[in-house]
């Protein structure tokens, strides 16, 4: 490419400044031949597996060029060609440079016991099931497994997005991709390569980015018949008219190369700049859709809120606090319930009493004998099973912690009221604010389903400023109302921890999960937020309007040069195979650069 | 039967890919349905059946179409 750039700008020299034709001449013809041969080595190749290639359409243009002795033109041709193709390389890496960036985090060797029980590298692939490995200070820990010995410190920001290290001891999972920032750990390797969590996140990347929508399929399906296509007019075009030049710039124009680079390119983009920040989009098909969205459900618990319930209120009607406060909390031991956990975390220990016995009443809670006093905890149904009298004040708290949205607690110590604890889910924080970006970015309807009763809902929505809330919602009722969204034509983009709501997830046609990471959320769903993140949600969502646009301006980019050149073959004098290549480079140029774009995406506000 | 995956240099143009697709297709023992080239992450996804081809005449046909194999690997299916 060089060398015939060289000889190029030589032989203008000689033409210019010393009117040496011939010299001139020589010129071009050796930097054709010296650009051609590459050329017409792929062409060659090509046409070997029976694939009419764009290589071949320019073979047989400069070919053609020397037929009708027009040599400089020829030159030029396979310069602007060669050089154009080196662009393309170039700048088709720095699209693809964020997705490299992930999957060049992945572990290439590891450190294995072998049979004498030393520690030896041994490359990634060799490491089976069952290994014992070490994992030193600085290193990256090669597969998913169990800690077997020592602690130290892990970076989990490969799998999770969070930058803050994790301390890992004896028991604990640590994730192929990760690293440990301090002390040397021994693992047990329970999954290995592709099973990995990390070897799935980027199995999935990768697939993203090569994944077609049905608009992309055409374009292939077109371009496979579009080049010979475009052969045969040429062909056509030399043999009736007999005009070699029109032929030749017609194979040079018919080149196809924007139209089918620019969605690839769009899409790879959009993606890696997603991986780069938490959100991973399973395709270019998810990309569409999800840049149509109008309605968007969210699961309360655990998406919304933070899903670990904690006491927020606590009312006692006795002298005896820590009495009451021992039985509380003696009794929720018992249970696995996530409010009696709330409650045995808020109040930590008070004392032990030893339980005599205790019944579990179902949808109630627990009745306990207890140092010969009768402790009951649950509900009011509970309480009202138990005959407890409520006296006008306790029942004015009652009312009071209801409507502040509280699931609550009651304690009677021999059928009287005792202590009445309000717990409540947090609201994740700065998810009001995440609510109205994606407000402004056009989702119109923002509805919550949950399972807790209508008031704890209302108050959610109310706070957030959610269009909908509907209570009372089981797994199948959920899946009952996206139905009806979708029967009225609506595009419904479900939000949800990925575990009991994967009906949803794949019933809706944006399914989103607030996976930290775990398999069954990777899988049912569409769009995965690393590390459970809400905030990542308007990115994701403004990331995917952006990439959608993009491939329309590049899809027009393309469409619009192809039309421009062929009319102005037949209409105007200026156009020849030199200006023809140069815009089919240009145009290629612009779509990447246009795709490159995407990798910067930030959300404005 | 067996599935390979083959990581080529990063591909640039797409024509590449209907040309390795053409190539590996004429080999006797790979079944063409399967054959997935993918462009950004530059790969060849497989099935082929080892009675009849070899991973490594399968690489030798794309070498010689141009393209640099990075690596390869295979899975029983």
């Amino acid at each position: 490419m060089l060398i015939s750039a060289v000889l190029i700008v030589a032989a203008f020299i000689s033409k210019l400044g010393f009117h040496n034709e011939e010299i001139a001449k020589w010129g071009m013809i050796i930097a054709s031949v010296f650009g051609a041969i590459p050329i017409a080595i792929q062409a060659f190749q090509a046409l070997r597996v029976k694939v009419v290639s764009i290589d071949v359409l320019v073979t047989i243009a400069v070919g053609g060029a020397f037929v009708i002795r027009n040599y400089e033109e020829s030159a030029i041709v396979t310069f602007l060609f060669l050089f154009g193709a080196y662009l393309e390389q170039r700048t088709l890496n720095k699209t693809r440079s964020a997705i490299r960036e992930l999957t060049e985090m992945a572990p290439e060797s590891a450190l294995k016991q072998m049979e004498s029980g030393e520690f030896e590298e041994v490359e990634v692939d060799d490491v089976d099931i069952g290994d014992v490995l070490l994992v030193k200070t600085g290193g990256k820990v090669p597969v998913d497994g169990t800690v077997l010995s020592g602690e130290g410190y892990v970076n989990e920001a490969s799998i999770t997005g969070e930058s803050l290290p994790v301390g890992k001891d004896a028991g604990a999972k640590v994730f192929a991709g990760t690293i440990l920032d301090n002390g040397t750990l021994q693992i047990i390797a329970d999954r290995v390569g592709e099973d990995t969590t990390f070897g799935k996140i980027i199995e999935l990347v990768e697939e993203a980015q090569d994944s077609k929508s049905e608009a992309e399929r055409f374009i292939d399906r077109f371009s496979k018949y579009y080049t010979p296509a475009v052969l045969l007019l040429a062909v056509v075009v030399g043999l009736i008219w007999r005009d070699i030049e029109l032929a030749v710039t017609i194979l040079v124009l018919g080149c196809p190369g924007a139209l089918v680079i620019g969605v690839p390119v769009s899409n790879v983009a959009g993606i890696g700049n997603g991986a780069r920040n938490g959100v991973l989009l399973k395709g270019s098909e998810v990309i569409s859709d999800f840049s149509r969205l109008d309605t968007m459900v969210f699961d309360k618990t655990g998406t919304l809120t933070i899903g670990n319930p904690k006491v927020a209120d606590t009312v006692f009607y006795t002298d005896n606090e820590d009495e009451v406060k021992g039985f509380l909390t003696c009794v929720e031991k018992e249970s696995d319930h996530p409010l009696a956990k709330a409650i045995v975390e808020y109040f930590g220990d008070f004392g032990t009493y030893s339980i005599e016995k205790t019944d579990v009443v179902k949808g109630g809670g627990i009745v306990a004998g207890i140092s010969g006093h009768r402790v009951a905890v649950g509900n009011a149904a509970l309480m009202r099973a138990e005959n407890v009298a409520f006296t006008e004040k306790m029942t004015e708290d009652i009312a009071l912690m209801e409507t502040e949205g509280n699931s609550l607690v009651l304690t009677s110590i021999d059928g009287e009221l005792k202590a009445l604890i309000g717990i409540r889910d947090q609201i994740r924080p700065g998810v009001k604010d995440d609510l109205q970006r994606l407000k402004r970015l056009g989702v119109k309807n923002l509805v919550v389903l949950s399972g807790d009763n209508q008031g704890t809902v209302d108050i959610v929505a109310k706070e957030l400023g959610l269009t909908e809330a509907h209570g009372h919602m089981l797994p199948e009722d959920k899946q009952k109302y996206i139905k009806e969204l979708q029967a009225e034509g609506k595009i419904v983009a479900f939000v949800g921890d990925g575990v009991n709501d994967s009906p949803s997830l794949a019933l809706a046609q944006i399914g989103i999960a607030m996976g930290s990471g775990t398999d069954v959320a990777i899988e049912t769903s569409d769009v995965v937020l690393m590390n459970s993140d809400f905030s990542r949600l308007p990115h994701a969502l403004g990331l995917a309007k952006a990439t959608a646009a993009n491939m329309l301006q590049n899809i027009s980019i393309a469409v619009g040069v192809v039309l421009v050149l062929l009319a102005s073959v037949f209409f105007s004098e200026w156009m020849n195979m030199s200006v023809g290549m140069l815009v089919h480079e240009a145009s290629i140029l612009v779509v990447i650069l246009n795709g490159m774009r995407l990798l910067r995406y930030k959300l404005r506000y | 039967m067996k599935k390979a995956m083959i990581q080529l240099e990063p591909l640039t143009c797409p024509s590449c890919m209907l040309k390795i697709e053409g190539g590996v297709k004429l080999l006797e023992g790979v079944e063409s349905e399967s054959i997935n080239v993918s462009f950004n992450s530059s790969k060849v996804k497989l099935n082929f059946d080892d009675s009849k081809v070899s991973v490594d005449e399968i690489e030798k046909v794309i070498t010689r179409l141009g393209y640099e194999v990075k690596k390869s690997q295979v899975k029983d299916i």
